[in-house]
């Protein structure tokens, strides 16, 4: 097993994404600037629809029609190449394969780079571990609930010790119990190896609980129109009824709605 | 078990009674039988030739299940180059759903002009009628594979030949499959069709032959038991490919889960 290399920081200058030509032409990003520090987890937030998708998916090179500038630094500043910035991505939906078992499923990042598949079984049976799905090894996706589907997601994710991980709003599509669950497990995965995370979500609640800053984007086309650092004493889930934590609630609501209604002006 | 022998039962009933219809309506009109046979006079025929009729099926078998071969072999590797090529799809796809339209009895007789009469010109036959199913619905199903998936695999950077092999197959396995049922059912009618123009002599006849030679002398009772009997290899040939995708689907497509 390879040592994990230390996390990597970005930093995002100027991008702009524009949809469509002539009558349908839609600028969704303008001039969107963000410096994530390595280890750091920021949180994007912005209204539906805004871009946030768009951000992460140029951030992560899966949309050739982006432009501006994506570089990827390391310790002490020094830049890195994209090809060697081990970036993992997190989709909305699981996207798993369904006629593979969740193990199989876990190990695909390593099975389809060359790792044998003993070797690739040995480290997907311990990412399950992690995720509390190792009972579940041997079953198919369908007969997982949304939630540990997800959870297999993760720990796919997570499998080749990534030093960025882009989350898309992987919890999006759960009940609010379930995404607290799986927040505490992301929370806990990320400690075990030092890693940054950017995370795109509409719920203000679980931007403050999981990051160290959360980054407000206005309605489309999006840019940065706040950066909130947050401070919290713990990330246990007793933090979430602490007048802190409500406190940082409604200062991204209101930063929300002020972007919102100055975009309506 | 039971729930087989439920789904056994009502189609085996209709067959009985078609049957005793057939019988009685033979008997009462009193129809000669070189015109309609009785059920019981093919069962009387299939017993009394019993040794031609066997070696028949056998060599028919062996063509059809040689030209189905082959028609899923180059239909699957056709229909993956053509889903992959967006420029040779455009030119070539639409040319090979208009040549399914050529009848294939008009060009049989071509057929023991390049291949000689014999086995070979049997085995295009029934590759040639069967192979348009297979690369229509590889085509169809390696199309549809969820976009989002093969992004998942551009991520992780298998190249294209992973890609197909670990995601686009597997994925497009069920419409495949489907070709591939229809295949087995036209892979007979093929081979009986080539058989047919293929010139077979005496004891090497297969079905086809059988049937022809039966027609000449008119003894009906044959032609229907060799008809029978030709059914009798597609069916087998589709139900090969039902179980066999039946085992390779059971584990995870909803259309066989085991509920």
């Amino acid at each position: 097993m390879s040592a994990p290399l230390s996390p990597l920081g970005v930093r995002v200058e100027g991008l702009r994404r524009i949809f469509g030509q002539g009558e349908a032409r839609e600028v969704v990003l303008e001039d969107v600037r963000l410096d994530c520090v390595p280890g750091e987890l920021l949180a994007i937030i912005g209204p539906s629809g805004c871009g946030k998708t768009t951000l992460l998916r140029g951030i992560g090179g899966l949309d050739s029609g982006v432009d501006g500038s994506v570089t990827f630094y390391g310790d002490g500043d020094a830049p890195i190449d994209h090809a060697d910035a081990t970036i993992s991505v997190c989709f909305q939906e699981p996207r798993l394969l369904p006629w593979m078992s969740v193990l199989d499923n876990v190990a695909l990042p390593l099975t389809l780079n060359g790792v044998s598949r003993t070797t690739a079984h040995a480290r997907a049976r311990d990412q399950l571990k992690r995720v509390g799905l190792d009972a579940d090894a041997h079953k198919r996706p369908h007969q997982l609930s949304g939630g540990m589907q997800m959870r297999t997601a993760l720990a796919r994710a997570l499998i080749d010790t990534p030093r960025l991980l882009l989350l898309d709003e992987p919890f999006g599509a759960l009940d609010e119990l379930t995404r607290a669950t799986l927040d505490d497990a992301l929370l806990r995965l990320c400690q075990e190896h030092p890693l940054t995370v950017l995370l795109v979500t509409h719920s203000i609640s679980e931007a403050v609980y999981l990051a160290n800053r959360v980054a407000v984007l206005s309605p489309t086309p999006a840019r940065v129109v706040t950066e909130i650092p947050i401070d919290l004493p713990s990330r246990t889930p007793l933090v979430r009824t602490t007048p802190a934590f409500s406190a940082y609630v409604s200062q991204i609501h209101e930063a929300l709605e002020q972007a919102v209604a100055e975009a309506r002006r | 078990m039971k729930s087989l022998w439920r789904l056994v039962w009502p189609p085996a009933l209709t067959v009985l009674l078609v049957l005793c219809l057939w019988h009685v309506a033979v008997l009462v009109s009193g129809v000669r039988p070189y015109l309609l046979p009785s059920p019981l006079d093919v069962l009387a025929a299939l017993g009394r030739e019993g040794d031609t009729l066997w070696g028949a099926t056998v060599r028919t078998g062996i063509a059809t299940l040689a030209g189905f071969g082959l028609s899923a072999f180059f239909g699957v590797i056709g229909g993956s180059i053509l889903a992959s090529f967006a420029p040779l799809r455009r030119g070539v796809y639409p040319i090979t759903n208009l040549l399914q339209m050529v009848p294939l009895v008009a060009i049989a007789p071509l057929l023991t002009i390049w291949f000689g009469y014999g086995a070979s010109a049997v085995v295009a036959a029934a590759c040639i009628v069967s192979i348009f199913p297979v690369i229509a619905n590889t085509v169809d199903g390696l199309r549809a594979v969820d976009p989002k998936l093969r992004e998942l695999f551009f991520l992780y950077g298998a190249g294209p030949w992973t890609t197909w092999w670990r995601l686009l197959l597997p994925a497009a396995t069920p419409q495949i499959l489907t070709g591939l049922r229809i295949a087995a059912g036209l892979s007979v009618i093929g081979a009986v069709v080539g058989e047919f123009v293929s010139g077979y002599m005496g004891s090497q006849a297969p079905i086809g032959i059988v049937i022809l030679t039966g027609i000449r002398e008119a003894r009906t009772d044959v032609v229907f038991a060799a008809v029978l009997l030709s059914a009798a290899v597609g069916f087998m040939l589709f139900g090969l490919v039902s179980g066999v995708g039946h085992l390779i689907l059971r584990r995870w497509h909803p259309s066989a889960l085991e509920r």
